[in-house]
């Protein structure tokens, strides 16, 4: 293992916590959506292109839109109640 | 479940997963006779120069159909619960909230946005089409290939996306990428016998005409993805845009 490999495993230790700790899910989908960022560098790294590719997509686009999504839709009923 | 009684229930629960995973780690032997064999077989046997694509679509391409039938079946879900119900009505496309107009994106987002949505298709198609040489392929491909849409929602052009992407259209092709994928291991399994089996030219390892059937399966498993995503996208935005009535 490499410097490089050791640092970026330790920041998706930290960041994750960082996920964790986040309680308002408006921040909760930008954290994860860098996290998701950081998540497709280890992968990257750690010489899995295909799945960096596939993470990157997913956790980095595709979750944090649905979270939005997801959220403007319950505020929208809340909202009109 | 007060909160001595949830601290109790992990710490037990995460001393359990702790064991079996130690247990598991210190299991591992170094042994790479699988990457090695997938590695020297791939370019031989079926001129595909991504290993992952190969074990993805041909040497587990059963495990990927029953994998793209649970992203269809997800896709169905969000569908069906989303539904518009008997008693309500859809309203104009606009948010209502009172003494909160959404306003307009400003100039900058619009072109940075719109100048986005060729590369973005450009750089999908790329991605699809070249599952079989290099990273990437029809599922990488295929969110790409969604996100179009979603700059064009981004510029503000509701209208627009309604036009270019109208639901039948991602209804049907989400449709046919998933039936596509069956069909072309059904055609396998009549010309050659068995379910998924290679039946188209193999081409020369690095073309993008190479992989025989794999490539194929890549443009299904792309059209599928791509979509899916946008139906739900579509869904998600007409929850949130359309208003509805109870009648």
């Amino acid at each position: 293992m490499n410097g490089l490999q050791i640092l970026i495993l330790l920041m998706v230790a930290g960041f994750g916590l960082a996920v964790v700790l986040t309680r308002d899910p408006l921040h909760l989908a930008v954290v994860a959506s860098f996290y998701g960022i950081l998540l497709g560098v280890m992968f990257f790294l750690f010489q899995a292109p295909d799945v960096a590719l596939s993470q990157i997509t997913i956790g980095a686009l595709a979750l944090p839109l649905m979270v939005l999504l997801a959220l403007a839709k319950i505020r929208r009923t809340e909202r009109s109640r | 479940m007060k909160p001595a009684a949830r601290l109790t229930l992990f710490g037990v629960a995460a001393v359990t997963f702790a064991v079996i995973v130690g247990s598991a780690v210190a299991d591992i032997r170094p042994n790479d006779w699988y990457a090695d064999f997938v590695n020297r077989v791939t370019v031989p046997e079926r001129q595909i120069t991504d290993a992952v694509t190969a074990v993805n679509f041909d040497i587990r391409g059963f495990d990927t159909l029953g994998e793209e039938f649970i992203m269809f079946a997800s896709v169905l879900g969000v569908a069906l619960l989303l539904r518009r119900h008997r008693d309500e009505r859809d309203g104009p496309p606009r948010d209502r909230a009172q003494g909160r107009d959404i306003p307009p994106p400003s100039d900058a987002v619009r072109i940075l946005t719109v100048a986005l949505v060729g590369p973005v298709v450009l750089f999908g198609i790329y991605v699809v089409a070249h599952g079989q040489v290099t990273p990437g392929g029809g599922f990488q491909g295929g969110v790409v290939l969604a996100t179009a849409p979603l700059l064009i929602y981004l510029a503000g052009e509701y209208q627009s996306l309604c036009r270019l992407a109208p639901r039948w259209l991602m209804e049907s092709a989400e449709a046919l990428g998933a039936g596509g994928y069956a069909i072309v291991g059904a055609i396998g399994m009549l010309r050659a016998e068995r379910f998924l089996e290679n039946w188209m030219p193999l081409g020369r390892a690095g073309d993008v005409f190479s992989g025989g059937s794999v490539a194929l399966i890549d443009w299904t498993v792309g059209l599928e993805v791509a979509g899916g995503f946008i139906l739900l996208l579509l869904i998600f935005l007409e929850e949130t845009l359309v208003r509805r009535d109870p009648a």
